[in-house]
């Protein structure tokens, strides 16, 4: 599904190709197939007009900026778009006014907001507040229970007399007996309702009323599932002018949905979306990017993670290292052995792979963390020599290695034979990006501006060959580098500030 | 942007080596159920469209609208407007593209999702075409039946066994779907019937599952089996079929902790309590998947991979007492072939209904 898209969409994008200015046509070609990426993500139908008017606005008759090619404009444009909409930067909670703070957690059934107040509790402790977990969740059963554990697995205290009845009053009682009771935020759970149900819906207020009597600080947060489709504009819609919406949290966002929801109910509240929630832990509670939404929605992943994590793992100048090698034609199996070690550090194969491009959801491969240390055994089985140059690995050798890391000649020869694909696709797409003029050397080539951009160019085309050649069937084996634009999910063709290759450092391997 | 390309260099490279470590280079894509190709052509479903529905000229005048209670079709009541006003441009804008566009916009704002959305309408254009029809009623009726048809494959009924122990549902689903009130509500509708029901608490994970499923065992006069809280679940399960056994239960009910399908983990151990349960029960009868009315596209991704994990035989679809629609389920049964069996519609004891497709379907597009 997603990869008819990443066609579709890269067909249009060459209709960009080589053009200055912006013309309508092509400019409608590329706005009809994001569109289908934003529905396809769930964003509202509406919504998703809404957007595109917005682009076409920007895009039509525009100049791309110097040094960028209309594709490239175009999906800058969209992500600046996306980011916008989705409220620019971080926003963070401010409970800054009189004591206590008391926020109210509103949304439809199973959203998560029990499990979200656990955890912003937790978070809000953690900042030196004192917070209570207040029970008005009187209708569903056993409600009232899993917030007195979620409580204790919290560490924060919880008010929860009743198990039926009217919450308001309980509510009521728990903001005014707070600060007697050393609080100095109140956390109120409610029930899921809704946004059809005019008597929840008006209950679901007075609660929030309730949190403004004492005349401080009160925050209503809509807690939304990631998942929710269409009906996310409409529901939030409701919520916020009936019940009054202060901030929005995501939850269930460790799924696999693209979240376009998201999106909807920004756009449709204007409430800011505060948090993130990425897990069933009480820990899992981050804070909300719009940047890596607005990536994820159009099916670029989570780079941004990715990233993040893998420079966790190795140090920049050890991947600088390693990418000099890969153009230079010098990237062995020693080089690929220091690479699969720092994978390992950032964390699970599964939910890594997960963040790349067109790798998520149903789209993801079945990858074995297992593999990966098959694949270690084998190169450290080899010697030094071998690794360098795997071509000298006849049958004999082969032998020995399986022997001394426990595997199969088979599983040798396919390592080998990715190895030698993987270099293949590295470096031709670092050529391309170099201007198709021969990728060796890669001693900066062009010294200018431009060089620069030639280098980050490089890099991003040699992505977008590692991440298109993942891509999905018809693609295996192929050289995406050669065929131009995967589309949004393939990164092709787009250019970035990266980091320009530095020269190697002494000492051969 | 700026931030999303840093480090590109860096992610090329693990781009790479991830490739490789995953062993995909080369590899065939590893969910080989492809998206929106196995459809059915257009002819050959309908013949499986039921009988009891005939076409009648007025949609308000067939006996079954009449005889349907508040259920379905009453409560289906919003976002039809998209379809029925884009139905009335379509032939006040004479047919044209726009105006089959407009039908496409009300399906897909109703979460049937672009691919299943295209494919229908694509069809029903062609049978308008073909069978010169330019009405809002006929192609209202070619939509209709195009999407009954579409909905109408597979069995409807859950599953029992006649003997040989007792009848075992596997009740799975992303957390907050419904699956505990779901059990609450079959259990409510069995031991109605006059059936003893065991429900087993195998969700040990979540806190004061057990205890809400035991609400519901008390409400509706159903034996409770439960673990400790992080017991194991498929001892729970087991434990189940013992219980179930050993008082002659006619029905076992398996409750399982909500899972997110990316979480490979969590799938491998659903796919084990499904087998231990299997194997103690000598065989699951019906394996539902609870789906949230509510959710868009990724109501695909569920389905496919709670089938890969436990091979699923149908579809409860709840909360569609909101605005939602629950359109996904026409992809869902487009692409995996599974049957929606069931439809919540609302946290009471008695919201549930049997999945009826004309039912649905017209209460998508009736005015």
């Amino acid at each position: 599904m997603f990869d008819a898209l990443q066609q579709r969409l890269s067909g249009a994008l060459d209709g960009l190709r080589g053009r200055g200015r912006l013309e309508p046509a092509a400019v409608d070609a590329t706005l009809s197939d994001i569109r289908l990426a934003l529905l396809e993500a769930d964003v509202n139908i509406a919504v998703v007009r809404g957007i595109v008017e917005r682009l076409r606005e920007r895009l039509v008759g525009a100049d791309p900026a110097p040094g960028l090619d209309p594709r490239q404009h175009v999906i800058r444009a969209v992500d600046a778009e996306l980011r916008a909409a989705l409220g620019g930067d971080h926003v963070a909670l401010d409970l800054a006014g009189r004591a206590p703070a008391v926020i109210v957690l509103a949304g439809l059934q199973g959203a998560g907001k029990t499990t979200v107040a656990g955890k912003l509790a937790r978070h809000l402790a953690s900042k030196g507040r004192r917070p209570v977990l207040v029970a008005c969740d009187l209708q569903r059963p056993a409600a009232v229970e899993q917030l007195r554990i979620v409580a204790a697995g919290a560490g924060v205290a919880v008010h929860a007399p009743f198990t039926e009845g009217d919450p308001v009053p309980v509510a009521r009682e728990a903001v005014t007996g707070a600060t007697l009771a050393g609080h100095d935020t109140v956390i109120i759970d409610t029930a899921g309702r809704l946004h059809v149900d005019d008597e929840l819906l008006r209950q679901a207020r007075a609660i929030v009323d309730v949190a403004h009597e004492h005349g401080g600080t009160a925050r209503t947060l809509f807690v939304i599932d990631a998942m929710v489709g269409q009906e996310a504009a409409a529901v939030a819609r409701s919520f916020a002018d009936v019940v009054g919406l202060d901030g929005v949290i995501l939850s269930k966002l460790d799924g696999d949905a693209r979240g376009g929801a998201a999106l909807s109910v920004r756009e449709v509240t204007g409430a800011p979306i505060l948090f993130a929630s990425v897990g069933e832990r009480v820990e899992d509670l981050e804070a909300f990017h719009p940047d890596r939404m607005a990536s994820r929605i159009l099916g670029m992943g989570d780079v941004l993670t990715f990233i993040e994590r893998a420079e966790q793992a190795q140090d920049a100048e050890a991947a600088r290292d390693a990418e000099q090698a890969l153009l230079d034609g010098t990237f062995g199996l020693d080089d690929l052995l220091e690479q699969l070690q720092a994978v390992k550090r950032m964390g699970p194969l599964s939910g890594v792979i997960g963040m790349l491009p067109g790798m998520g959801g149903a789209a993801a491969p079945d990858v074995d963390d297992r593999q990966l240390v098959r694949t270690e055994a084998i190169i450290r089985s080899m010697t030094p020599a071998e690794r360098r140059d795997p071509r000298v690995l006849n049958g004999r050798r082969r032998r020995r290695i399986a022997a001394g890391s426990g595997t199969t000649v088979p599983e040798i020869n396919r390592l080998v034979k990715q190895f030698e694909q993987m270099q293949q696709l590295m470096r031709q797409a670092a050529a391309a990006g170099r201007g198709g003029r021969g990728g060796k050397g890669g001693k900066g080539g062009k010294k200018s501006g431009k060089g620069r951009k030639g280098a980050q160019r490089a890099a991003m085309q040699a992505q977008a060959a590692a991440l298109g050649g993942l891509g999905g069937p018809g693609a295996a084996g192929a050289v995406p580098g050669a065929a131009p634009g995967r589309g949004l999910g393939g990164f092709a063709g787009l250019s970035a500030p990266g980091q320009p290759p530095r020269p190697r450092g002494t000492g051969d391997r | 942007m700026e931030g999303l390309f840093e480090g590109a260099s860096l992610v090329a490279i693990m781009a790479g080596v991830l490739a490789l470590a995953g062993g995909l280079l080369g590899a065939r894509r590893a969910r080989g159920r492809s998206t929106g190709q196995t459809s059915t052509p257009m002819h050959e479903v309908a013949s499986d469209a039921p009988a009891a529905a005939p076409v009648a000229p007025d949609p308000e005048a067939e006996p079954e609208a009449e005889a349907e209670p508040a259920g379905v079709t009453g409560r289906l009541a919003r976002t039809r407007n998209l379809l029925t006003s884009a139905l009335a441009e379509l032939v006040g804008a004479g047919l044209d593209d726009a105006a089959w566009e407009r039908l496409e916009e009300g399906l897909i704002a109703a979460d049937v999702g672009v691919q299943a959305t295209t494919a229908v309408v694509a069809d029903v254009r062609r049978l308008a075409r073909e069978g010169g029809v330019r009405d809002v009623d006929g192609v209202r009726r070619l939509l209709r039946d195009a999407l009954v048809a579409e909905l109408s494959s597979g069995e409807r009924a859950l599953r029992r066994r006649d003997g040989d122990g007792p009848t075992v549902w596997f009740v799975t689903g992303v957390n907050g779907a419904g699956k505990t009130t779901t059990i609450g509500k079959l259990a409510s509708r069995e031991v109605a019937a006059g059936r003893h029901v065991v429900l087993a608490a195998a969700d040990t994970f979540r806190a004061a599952a057990a205890e809400q499923l035991g609400i519901w065992a008390e409400r509706t006069g159903a034996e409770l089996v439960r673990g400790e809280e992080g017991a194991d679940p498929a001892s729970v399960a087991y434990a189940g079929v013992d219980a179930a056994l050993a008082s002659g239960a006619d029905l076992l009910i398996v409750d399982t902790a909500g899972r997110l399908q990316n979480r490979r983990e969590l799938m491998d151990e659903l796919g084990k309590v499904g087998r231990v349960l299997a194997k103690r029960a000598g065989g699951i009868d019906e394996t539902l998947l609870v789906l949230d009315g509510t959710v868009g596209q990724n109501g695909i991704a569920q389905a496919e991979a709670f089938h890969d994990a436990v091979e699923i035989s149908g579809v409860a679809i709840t909360k569609l007492d909101g605005s939602s629609r629950g359109g996904v389920v026409v992809a869902v049964q487009r692409q995996l072939g599974i049957p929606v069996k069931l439809v919540g519609l609302g946290e009471g004891i008695e919201d549930l209904e049997d999945f009826d497709p004309v039912t649905y379907v017209d209460g998508l597009l009736e005015d």
